[in-house]
C-alpha cells in the first residue's frame, strides 16, 4: 500500500486564499465541493462531457473535473458562489436565467452561468450563433436550450448597460 | 470515478521533467492539458504511478513565425492560443480552420497541441492535420533530441514513435506551397464530438492550372490518420469535377474504417467520398482566392 502523495496548495477562490493539504489524486472539482464546502459546482459526467463542473482557472472557463487540485498552486479559481457574494442581490447573469426561465432543475446551470460570465466578459455583444457555439460545451436534459440561449442574450443587454466597475486589483 | 493513486511532481525544469521520465519510463506520464488523460484516469484506464506536470514549462508555450510561412509551435500551446493567433490564421489557415471542431471551448482553453498529438487517438483531427501539412515533430530526452515525421510519429491507436524516456516538446509545419489552397470538412454527431469521418486536404495549382500538388488525409478512419494513394491521381492533370469526383471515390475504396456503433463500415466510406469531393472543391477555390492575394502581397 502507498503512502498517501499530498501536497500543499495556496489558491485563491472567489477573492479568498485559502491554504490546504491535499491529495494528488483530488480533482479540482472534488476540492472545491468537499474541502471548500462549495457546492454550488456540480458534478455530472466526470469525463468532461457534460459541463457542469465548470469554473474560471485565472479567468478562462475550464472543467474542473478535469484538473487535479494539486495543480491550483498559485492559481485563481472562481466558483458560482463568487457571482452573488453577499448571497442576497443576483449576479446580472443570474437574474437573466430566472426572468428568462434559463432553468429547471438547475443542475447545468453553475456550469453555464461560468462559461457565460467569461465569454460575455470577452465578448459584450455576441449573435445567437456565437452564444450557441459556447453553450455547445454544455448538456442541458431539461430546458431545450432556447430559453438558456435566451438568458445569456439578456444578460449580454443588461451588463452592456451597466456602468463599468473598477476591477478587484484597480486595473 | 476517481484516479487511482499516484505521485505528482510539477516539473520546475524541462532537465528535471526528462530526468524523471528516464527514470520511470512507461509508469511516468506527462501531464499537459490533461483534457485526454484524466478522463482516463477517472476511468482508470490510465494508472500512471508518477505524474509529470509540465505546465510550469512556460518556454513550450510558444508560437514562433519561421521563415515564409513556416511556424513552430510548443507542446503546451494551449488549442484556444493556436486558434487566436494571427501568424496561424495568416499562414496556417487549415490549422486555424479545424481548431474549432476540436472538442469544446471549455476543452479547448487548457487542451494542448503537444498533448493531442502525443495521445495519438486516430479520430482526433490534429493528428490528420499535421500528418497532411508534413509536419514534424520534436522530441527530447535526458540523451539529446530528434525530428520525427509525421508520417512516422503515429504508430497504431494511442501509439506514437516516442520512446519511453522521450517527451514531445515541439511541432515545425513548413509553409505551405504557392498557389495553393486548403479546406478540413468533418462530419460528427454533435458540435465538438470526435468525427465519424474527417478529411483534410491541401491543393496547388500553376499558373496554367494544372494540380501541382494534392494531400488527403483522414481522421476516425484507421488506427491512425491516415493520407491515400488517391491523391497522387490529381497531380499532372486540371482539376475538373470529373477528376475530383474520381479522386474522391477511390480515396474512399482506399480507405479501410473501422466502423462502429454510429457509423457502420459502409457508411463511412460514403462519408469519406462526399466529403473528401467537397473538401477538394474547397480547397481549389481557396486556391484560386490565396494566389490572387499572393498577387496582391508580392504587387
Amino acid at each position: 500500500m502507498m503512502a498517501a502523495d499530498v501536497h500543499t496548495i495556496a489558491v485563491k477562490v472567489n477573492g479568498t486564499r485559502h491554504t490546504r493539504q491535499v491529495e494528488s489524486r483530488l480533482l479540482l472539482s472534488d476540492f472545491i465541493r468537499h474541502e471548500l464546502q462549495l457546492a454550488g459546482t456540480h458534478v455530472g459526467c466526470e469525463h468532461g462531457v457534460c459541463g457542469a463542473c465548470t469554473v474560471l482557472f485565472d479567468g478562462l472557463a475550464v472543467r474542473s473535473c478535469l484538473m487535479f487540485a494539486a495543480q491550483c498552486d498559485g492559481h485563481d479559481i472562481e466558483t458560482v458562489e463568487g457571482l452573488a457574494p453577499d448571497g442576497e442581490r443576483l449576479h446580472p447573469l443570474q437574474q437573466a436565467f430566472h426572468e428568462a426561465h434559463g432553468l429547471q432543475c438547475g443542475y447545468c446551470t453553475p456550469g453555464i452561468l461560468m462559461t457565460a460570465k467569461a465569454f460575455l466578459e470577452a465578448t459584450p455583444a455576441p449573435s445567437e450563433a456565437e452564444i450557441r457555439e459556447v453553450l455547445s460545451g454544455h448538456l442541458c436534459r431539461c430546458t431545450g436550450y432556447q430559453h438558456i440561449v435566451d438568458a445569456v442574450a439578456l444578460a449580454a443587454q443588461r451588463l452592456r448597460s451597466l456602468p463599468q466597475e473598477p476591477t478587484e486589483n484597480g486595473a | 470515478m476517481k484516479p487511482a493513486p499516484f505521485k505528482y511532481v510539477a516539473a520546475r525544469s524541462a532537465t528535471e521533467a526528462l530526468g524523471l521520465k528516464a527514470m520511470h519510463g512507461d509508469e511516468a506520464a506527462f501531464l499537459a492539458g490533461g483534457q485526454s488523460l484524466i478522463p482516463a484516469m477517472n476511468f482508470r484506464l490510465a494508472r500512471p504511478a508518477v505524474l509529470i506536470d509540465i505546465n510550469p514549462l512556460i518556454a513550450l508555450d510558444s508560437i514562433r513565425a519561421q521563415g515564409g510561412g513556416a511556424v513552430r509551435i510548443g507542446a503546451l500551446t494551449r488549442h484556444r492560443t493556436v486558434e487566436r493567433d494571427p501568424i496561424i490564421a495568416r499562414h496556417q489557415p487549415l490549422l486555424h480552420e479545424v481548431l474549432p471542431h476540436v472538442a469544446h471551448l471549455q476543452i479547448r482553453n487548457r487542451g494542448t497541441l503537444g498533448g493531442n498529438l502525443a495521445h495519438a487517438d486516430p479520430a482526433s483531427e490534429l493528428p490528420a492535420v499535421m500528418l497532411v501539412l508534413d509536419a514534424r515533430l520534436r522530441a527530447q530526452s535526458i540523451n539529446g533530441e530528434r525530428w520525427i515525421e509525421a508520417s512516422a510519429f503515429f504508430k497504431a491507436a494511442l501509439t506514437t514513435a516516442l520512446r519511453a524516456d522521450e517527451m514531445l516538446v515541439e511541432v515545425e509545419i513548413p509553409e505551405l506551397p504557392p498557389r495553393c489552397g486548403t479546406c478540413f470538412v468533418e462530419v460528427a454527431r454533435r458540435r465538438g464530438d470526435f468525427a465519424l469521418m474527417g478529411v483534410a486536404a491541401v491543393i496547388g495549382v500553376s499558373e496554367a492550372g494544372i494540380c501541382t500538388q494534392a494531400r488527403l488525409a483522414y481522421c476516425g478512419a484507421g488506427d491512425t490518420p491516415v493520407r491515400v494513394e488517391a491523391e497522387r491521381s490529381l497531380v499532372g492533370g486540371t482539376l475538373s469535377t470529373a477528376a475530383i469526383r474520381n479522386a474522391a471515390a477511390s480515396a474512399a475504396c482506399e480507405l479501410d474504417p473501422p466502423g462502429n456503433v454510429h457509423a457502420g463500415k459502409d457508411y463511412q466510406r460514403h462519408l469519406a467520398a462526399v466529403l473528401t469531393r467537397r473538401a477538394l472543391l474547397t480547397a481549389f477555390e481557396r486556391c484560386r482566392e490565396r494566389t490572387i492575394e499572393e498577387e496582391h502581397d508580392g504587387g
